[in-house]
């Protein structure tokens, strides 16, 4: 399950060098130094309060960086799963209509997506009478018709049951094989999206540790982080004295005291 | 046949309905009412700067109503923006206020400004508003999915190298136009009651967002007719007793969408 499906060197499609982001006077992320390739699954974990999102925003476009170079392969398409989509009531949209946002499709490709997604049927129901999992497979569909490079999921399970998160994870790495598109997961779901990734970030401020999900899990900098424990109650438990992989002490960032 | 004077007040009120419906339902999507108060109450300062200065009404309300747009673009972040636009709604109403008492022979008028009027409505003021409402439906068309990614969620629109920001400048360019259209019909305080009023009424008979904004238009204008008509007949205030048709329109398409749902919800 583990097992990359892509060569180590596949072309990169996105290349932070030394980005740093100060919002508000406020050191949010520093040092961070990532690459995304072409058909890799790469995850980034962190406590809440770790420039995760900000991290997102970043790779987005929605946020420049204070310092420090962004790459992106030339003509990259991205696409954009957010965590939830808060719809103001007073927006009529039905989940069809959602499908052809920002342009018009072929209304075949949207039919047969939607039936893809376990929502064949519901194009003319409105996206706010949805259920929690019917959404995020709404927005997942929505990603993909524009066949993206890069599909970037913010927290994409969160609110979801445990078999719902599995189907998740599943469906994610189903659309990596059928479509060879890379995809970039934000989440604190770590035991589910650690399986299912090629590389993990362990994030907080800077990069504390990174690897394989073997090598990650394994670190003493993410045990320090998450806690030793295979649960994922430790989550947010934040030790002020971890040790990174390579035996220096992780200081000098921002220690949030159970951020939950 | 009715007066000329009431064929021009007619189609001068249905120009600002077709203005007023693509703009209001994104004020109402986006819960920029108390935007369109500040800017619209600006629309006063301009109308100062237009009499002393003796520049044409029109650009000079466009204009400070973009300085008003601007300056809560600049602000916002400081402090919240509802507290932001309470500010300077007022302080931009009152200065328009002080701003007009400058000015020799607008003191006595000032309730036209105020409250609008529809009935002294010339040739040429029908021109500028069917201009001004054409623009506003064609820019409001052309970035029209744009607008509506950027309203559901920003990040996803710039995923799609759509900039929240620039859309953000197409409506409030929309709204300075409104303003300049609104404000010899029904007058800066209730220029953003044409917006919010139609769009809210047409919410409840909608599916999908186009099927609003026509809604939102057709309400707009039955509401102006029926405004002008009571006002003609009870010899009433013609901007106020238009807001106050639409305040009705909005009451009926509740209780119908209302007591539709409840008639589908039986066995």
């Amino acid at each position: 399950m583990t097992a990359p499906l892509t060569a180590p060197l596949s072309a990169p499609l996105i290349e932070l060098d030394n980005v740093a982001v100060t919002l508000g006077g406020h050191a949010v992320l520093r040092d961070i130094d990532m690459t995304v390739r072409q058909g890799e699954i790469v995850t980034v974990v962190g406590p809440n309060g770790s420039g995760k999102t900000t991290l997102m925003r970043l790779i987005i476009g929605a946020l420049a960086p204070s310092a420090g170079r962004i790459t992106r392969a030339a003509g990259l398409r991205l696409a954009y799963v957010p965590q939830r989509l808060a719809i103001d009531p007073s927006l009529p949209i039905t989940a069809g209509r959602f499908m052809n946002l920002p342009h018009r499709r072929d209304p075949g490709r949207v039919a047969a997506a939607l039936t893809r997604a376990g929502l064949g049927g519901l194009g003319s129901r409105p996206v706010s009478a949805l259920s929690g999992g019917q959404l995020q497979r709404l927005l997942l569909a929505r990603a993909m018709l524009s066949e993206p490079d890069l599909l970037i999921l913010d927290e994409g399970a969160a609110g979801l049951d445990q078999p719902g998160v599995a189907a998740y994870y599943a469906r994610v790495e189903q659309l990596r094989a059928e479509t060879g598109c890379a995809v970039l997961m934000v989440s604190h779901d770590l035991q589910v999206v650690m399986r299912a990734s090629d590389h993990v970030i362990c994030l907080n401020g800077h990069i504390c540790c990174e690897g394989t999900p073997e090598n990650v899990s394994g670190s003493a900098a993410y045990r320090g982080l998450f806690g030793g424990g295979e649960g994922a109650l430790a989550l947010y438990r934040h030790h002020h004295d971890h040790v990174h992989a390579d035996g220096t002490p992780c200081a000098g960032h921002d220690h949030g005291e159970d951020a939950a | 046949m009715p007066p000329d004077f009431m064929v021009r007040a007619a189609l001068a009120g249905i120009g600002l309905a077709v203005a007023c419906a693509p703009l209001g339902c994104f004020v109402v999507w986006r819960r920029m009412a108390y935007y369109g108060d500040a800017t619209a109450h600006a629309a006063l300062l301009g109308v100062a700067l237009s009499l002393a200065m003796s520049l044409p009404l029109a650009p000079a309300v466009i204009a400070v109503a973009l300085a008003m747009a601007a300056a809560v673009g600049a602000l916002s972040g400081r402090q919240s923006v509802d507290t932001l636009l309470g500010v300077l709604a007022h302080a931009a109403l009152a200065a328009g206020l002080v701003a007009v008492s400058f000015v020799q022979g607008v003191r006595s008028d000032l309730s036209a400004w105020l409250f609008g009027d529809i009935l002294s409505v010339t040739r040429g003021d029908l021109v500028t508003i069917w201009l001004g409402a054409a623009a506003v439906a064609a820019l409001i068309f052309w970035r029209w999915s744009r607008l509506i990614l950027a309203t559901l969620s920003p990040e996803m629109a710039v995923a799609d190298r759509i900039s929240p920001r620039v859309e953000q400048w197409v409506l409030n360019i929309a709204l300075a136009l409104v303003v300049a259209v609104g404000i010899r019909i029904v007058g800066a305080l209730l220029i953003s009651a044409m917006l919010i009023i139609p769009a809210a009424a047409a919410r409840p008979l909608s599916r999908s967002p186009e099927a609003m904004v026509l809604a939102a238009g057709l309400i707009g204008s039955v509401a102006t007719l029926a405004g002008l008509g009571a006002a003609w007949r009870l010899d009433t205030p013609t901007g106020p007793t238009i807001v106050c048709a639409a305040a009705v329109l909005f009451v009926v398409a509740t209780g119908v969408a209302g007591a539709g749902r409840a008639l589908q919800a039986r066995p």
